[in-house]
């Protein structure tokens, strides 16, 4: 399981306390799965009992140490060696909704589609801006490189799987119009609604920009950073 | 570091393309196509906006009529205040050559000319001196880090450098507006990207884009996507309002 593979791979660099796993998890996948301390703390304990880490002292705050044990190596060595498993996907709810909405009445898959479309598109543009920035730390160096770098390919990963599912849902599309093409008009699994929307499916959207859009924003910090 | 727009009020800003009630029939009768219906578009100094659409969506005619290469059936489009579907053909031709640049996926650069003179080239036509033409392609293509491509010809440049070269020259003076169509399209991912984020620096130093494409990651570099379907807007992403994503709730936990 991820979180305990990744405390052991933080732990490999040196014993540390609960609340600086945290943060070193979170600075390297930039708190796209953010943690709290209870986990991190019941992870350690699991970790301790299965004896893959033990406890190693006090800092001189008087934070509980931990440290990687041999056993946790070996662990930890098993685990980058071993391909995630993709065999058994989880659920995915977009492709139920899609699945579920060939042929419902009263449903316009296109309409789900571009819906879709819209959200993901506008998180690959956020996502292309913490790129931008991520980027930049990367290349501008500096001490905490190792975690840019990190962060930055969780990122890049976020805008793959994104793409993926833009480009599936254009492949959709272009399917369910090429079926309906071929079966004639008003055949299922496109909803008999007519191909061409007048209106708009957001505000504003055949009205040019949203008068209220803002411009640019300051992106932000590095967020484990603006903690 | 910021990506803080030198504008940060759109809305007391006038929008350097206005496109209004855009429509453009071809053919006529049985045969009628209706390439586009009724498009609105503005696009402010400073914003880069992404076109994405099926191919005959009319992304590409969009882009024709929005720089004075085609003329609409009906509806304005406005370039700087000048309504070019009004202006008479000398002062459309001015209009291209001082207002509006254009990147197309091949045959940017004329093969005979370096990447200095081919950025120099609208200048000259506008009648600018050819020192001083070449004086600002240098400087353009050195503000844009391709300073050392300067004498170099097309056919000695890679992919991605000759669309960077072609951004260079659609921006010299003092264009604000650039249209670019698939300009990623022959170049690999990597490369497609430098392209991009030179297109976004451009547009973050005040300039305006239209970047028309189907590449969803090339999109997802603009402010704004507008989707176009059989003609018409049928959507478009509306910008954050903060960079909520990833941010926020992790930092408080």
């Amino acid at each position: 399981m991820s979180i305990r593979h990744g405390l052991l791979a933080l732990l490999e660099r040196g014993p540390r306390y609960g609340s600086q796993l945290r943060t070193e998890f979170e600075s390297r996948t930039g708190a796209t799965w953010p943690l709290n301390v209870g986990q991190v703390y019941t992870t350690l304990n699991r970790l301790e009992r299965d004896g893959m880490v033990a406890q190693d002292g006090e800092d001189a705050a008087g934070h509980a140490l931990y440290a990687i044990t041999d056993a946790g190596r070996t662990e930890l060595k098993s685990w980058f060696g071993t391909p995630v498993d993709r065999s058994s996907p989880p659920r995915d709810e977009l492709a139920i909704k899609l699945a579920m909405a060939v042929g419902a009445p009263g449903v316009d898959i296109r309409d789900v589609i571009q819906s879709q479309r819209r959200h993901t598109v506008k998180a690959m543009q956020d996502y292309t801006r913490l790129k931008a920035q991520a980027l930049a730390a990367v290349e501008g160096g500096g001490p905490k490189e190792r975690d840019d770098v990190a962060w930055l390919l969780v990122l890049e990963q976020l805008i793959f799987q994104t793409e993926a599912e833009a480009r599936w849902l254009d492949h959709c599309e272009a399917r369910l119009i090429r079926l309906s093409t071929a079966a004639g008009p008003g055949a299922p699994p496109v909803h008999g609604a007519p191909p061409i929307r007048d209106t708009p499916s957001v505000q504003g959207a055949s009205s040019a920009h949203g008068a209220s859009q803002p411009r640019r924003n300051t992106g932000p910090a590095h967020p484990a950073r603006s903690s | 570091m910021s990506t803080q727009s030198p504008h940060t009020s759109q809305g007391q800003q006038r929008p350097v393309l206005r496109l209004q009630q855009l429509s453009r029939v071809h053919g006529s009768g049985a045969t009628e196509v209706h390439a586009l219906r009724g498009v609105d578009l503005d696009v402010f100094p400073g914003e880069l906006v992404a076109v994405m659409g099926p191919s005959g969506s009319g992304k590409s005619t969009l882009l024709t009529i929005a720089g004075g290469l085609d003329t609409p059936t009906s509806g304005r489009v406005v370039v700087e205040d000048t309504d070019i579907t009004a202006a008479d053909r000398k002062t459309l031709a001015a209009l291209r050559r001082r207002s509006i640049g254009y990147v197309f996926q091949d045959y940017n650069l004329i093969p005979a000319l370096t990447a200095a003179e081919n950025v120099a080239l609208p200048r000259e036509l506008d009648g600018v001196s050819a020192r001083k033409a070449r004086g600002e392609a240098v400087a353009a293509l050195e503000e844009m880090e391709l300073g050392h491509l300067a004498d170099r010809f097309p056919d000695e440049m890679s992919g991605g450098q000759q669309q960077r070269v072609a951004i260079a020259r659609a921006l010299v003076g003092d264009r604000r507006l650039v249209l670019a169509d698939e300009p990623t399209g022959a170049l690999d991912s990597e490369t497609g990207e430098s392209v991009l984020a030179l297109l976004r620096s451009r547009c973050d130093a005040g300039a305006a884009g239209i970047l028309v494409t189907h590449e969803p990651r090339f999109a997802a570099w603009a402010d704004r996507v507008v989707f176009l379907r059989d003609g018409a807007v049928v959507d478009q992403t509306v910008r954050s309002q903060t960079d909520s994503l990833l941010t926020g709730q992790a930092a408080e936990l």
